[in-house]
């Protein structure tokens, strides 16, 4: 078992220079990582358009005839070489403008930023209600192994990674609106609608949070260090929270910044069960009415949301790890 | 003189690594508990054809919403019930669970296939290859993939096939990272520089050297990703994106039930409750295996 050195000792042994220059070097490394990754999952995105076949005919519809698709292509630029309309899509994309919506005739930049606020405050109150709940779980699993907060923990999780997202919502608006009306089923209107969503989805984030708390936790604690600190007589208190939460709960913190993302891209199944008009939605009704810049929109907006979400939580852990910037 | 008794052979050498296995397997009871329902359930999905009392797909507009085994009102023609459009429930229910295993099993076996050989290529050979590889893992990590799914299935169009594509295109990346690293520590043991010196080919190395000490690791994440398979594949079909009606996939029935979520909640609870079941069989049995076969317990 090797204690995490702290992050005054190894300022002392390594020198503040040598520590910044690495940290830069990896900064650079992992920040030109995220945008070939960025470039390459905008490509994928943009791509998405070609798989249905001809987009002007989407546009048109049934009763189109062959001079209105012309007509169409020539309006939205199908016309151009692909890698031309990529370029384009992808310029404008940056400077915030994805384009019309075929569906709602208005720009995508408009509908999104319409339902970006239900989506983030979903994902917010999820992954707070998850940390709120797996971080003293896995900590007191941690204390006491195998005692009943272990198993209960365990159990959960174990229910967690087998049960259907979509299906637990249903049953929560059964009970909770059904049997016993204490919630709305379906809406956005107040923050009574986000309860059950954000138990659902923080639900499924809880079981790798708990995980990795409880196991920090332990090797912290048969660490020297908390020997040492026992030794000395401190308060069992003092050493749980002051010396050993501190150490353990670093991963926790980039593995939530991860968790959070899979959360965005999990919202769509969330959203659809509890109609919150948010960005999983808007995925959804757009990809049943074949409306694609919308849906191009929405996953690259997510994808770099998540790309830059991980870039965080790897720069984090190598800041506080310098054995991970080597690599 | 008298020589003590020798004991029997089996008390000299103690038990076979055979034997402890199979003790260890016995004794697991996540494993057994999840070996057994996985084995009831696929029972039932082999004989559908035999087992079910209707046929799946046949409405019946006068009986339709009769009611499950539980309730006074129920009859005995639809133990578990009938839906909206008065199909057997009983019956859609075990021709559904083939649905839910066929496309576990697909998907596992293509998304086995690719991240196997990329994780495996990437530990042995190392360096730059290692570096591609990596690389390429990295960007399917980026992916919001539940939403791409969704998109790629809902615009190509959903049927069997295209969720069985689509999802064992995506889902290879825990193949690829767990295989990746367990070859990095088996290519570290002596006997490949041995099979190396000795002038095996790569394909024999890879084969014959590094596979079997590998295939344990192999079927652990294979379970557990036939799980998230079969979970991935209710949600895009209860999302209207994947298999199609009028098949009978539990993530459709589900789908279909929502509609009657007030007045007959068993509509949902039914398909759920196999999905849950089935799932966290697999898990079990998925665990049950990492710890039985875990280097430690030997």
């Amino acid at each position: 078992m090797k204690a995490r050195p702290l992050a005054r000792d190894r300022a002392f042994s390594q020198g503040s220079n040598r520590r910044g220059t690495g940290m830069l070097i990896y900064t650079l490394k992992r920040l030109a990582l995220a945008v070939v990754v960025t470039l390459v999952v905008s490509a994928l995105s943009f791509g998405l358009l070609y798989l249905s076949g001809d987009p002007a005919a989407a546009i048109g519809g049934e009763a189109a005839t062959d001079a209105d698709i012309a007509n169409i292509r020539n309006i939205y630029g199908l016309d151009r070489p692909i890698y031309i309309q990529y370029l384009n899509w992808i310029g404008k994309a940056l400077q915030g403008d994805f384009g019309m919506s075929y569906y709602f005739r208005l720009p995508v930049s408009q509908i999104m930023a319409a339902r970006v606020p239900a989506t983030l405050i979903l994902g917010c109150s999820a992954i707070v209600f998850a940390l709120i709940f797996s971080i003293p779980l896995g900590v007191m699993a941690a204390i006491r192994p195998n005692s009943w907060v272990d198993r209960t923990a365990l159990f959960l999780s174990v229910m967690g990674q087998a049960m259907p997202s979509f299906w637990l919502g249903l049953m929560l608006i059964v009970v909770f609106s059904v049997w016993l009306p204490l919630l709305p089923p379906s809406g956005t209107e107040g923050w009574e609608y986000f309860v059950m969503p954000t138990i659902v989805l923080g639900y499924f984030a809880m079981p790798a949070i708990m995980r990795l708390t409880r196991a920090g936790m332990m090797e912290v604690l048969a660490s020297d260090y908390i020997r040492t600190a026992r030794a000395k007589g401190l308060l069992p208190g003092s050493i749980l929270f002051k010396h050993a939460l501190r150490n353990a709960v670093i991963p926790v913190v980039s593995v939530s910044a991860v968790q959070f993302g899979f959360m965005l891209g999990g919202s769509i199944v969330i959203e659809t069960v509890f109609a919150i008009q948010g960005m999983g939605y808007l995925a959804w009704e757009s990809i049943k009415r074949s409306d694609f810049p919308t849906v191009q929109a929405v996953i690259l907006v997510f994808a770099v949301i998540y790309i830059v979400l991980t870039l965080l939580a790897d720069l984090l852990n190598g800041w506080l790890d310098p054995r991970i910037r080597v690599t | 003189m008298e020589f003590p008794p020798i004991p029997p052979v089996e008390e000299i050498l103690g038990p076979s690594p055979g034997q402890l296995l199979r003790r260890r397997i016995f004794t697991h009871k996540g494993l057994m508990i999840g070996g057994i329902i996985l084995a009831v359930i696929l029972f039932f999905a082999l004989l559908a054809p035999v087992l079910s009392p209707q046929d799946p797909y046949a409405q019946s507009l006068t009986t339709r919403l009769s009611k499950p085994f539980w309730h006074a009102e129920s009859t005995w023609k639809h133990p578990l019930g009938s839906d909206h459009v008065g199909r057997d429930y009983l019956s859609r229910l075990l021709y559904g669970a083939r649905i839910s295993l066929l496309i576990g099993f697909c998907v596992a076996l293509i998304s086995g296939v690719i991240g196997t050989a990329l994780g495996i290529v990437a530990g042995y050979f190392g360096g730059r290859v290692d570096m591609v590889i990596t690389f390429i893992i990295t960007l399917r990590l980026s992916i919001p993939f539940v939403l791409v799914a969704v998109a790629v299935v809902g615009i190509v169009g959903g049927s069997l096939k295209v969720v069985v594509i689509v999802l064992g295109l995506l889902l290879w990346n825990r193949y690829a990272v767990v295989m990746r690293s367990a070859t990095q520590q088996i290519r570290n043991q002596d006997y490949i520089p041995a099979a190396e010196a000795v002038g095996c080919s790569t394909t024999r190395i890879l084969l014959s050297e590094i596979m079997p000490n590998i295939v344990n690791n192999l079927v652990v994440v294979a379970t557990l990703e036939m799980a998230n398979a079969i979970l991935l594949e209710a949600a895009l079909s209860f999302l209207g994106l994947g298999v199609q009606p009028p098949t009978p996939s539990w993530g459709l029935m589900v789908a279909e039930g929502k509609d009657f979520l007030f007045f007959e909640p068993w509509l949902i609870t039914i398909p759920g409750v196999a999905l849950f079941v089935l799932v966290l069989a697999i898990n079990l049995l998925g665990d049950g295996v990492r710890d039985v076969t875990a280097p430690e317990n030997r």
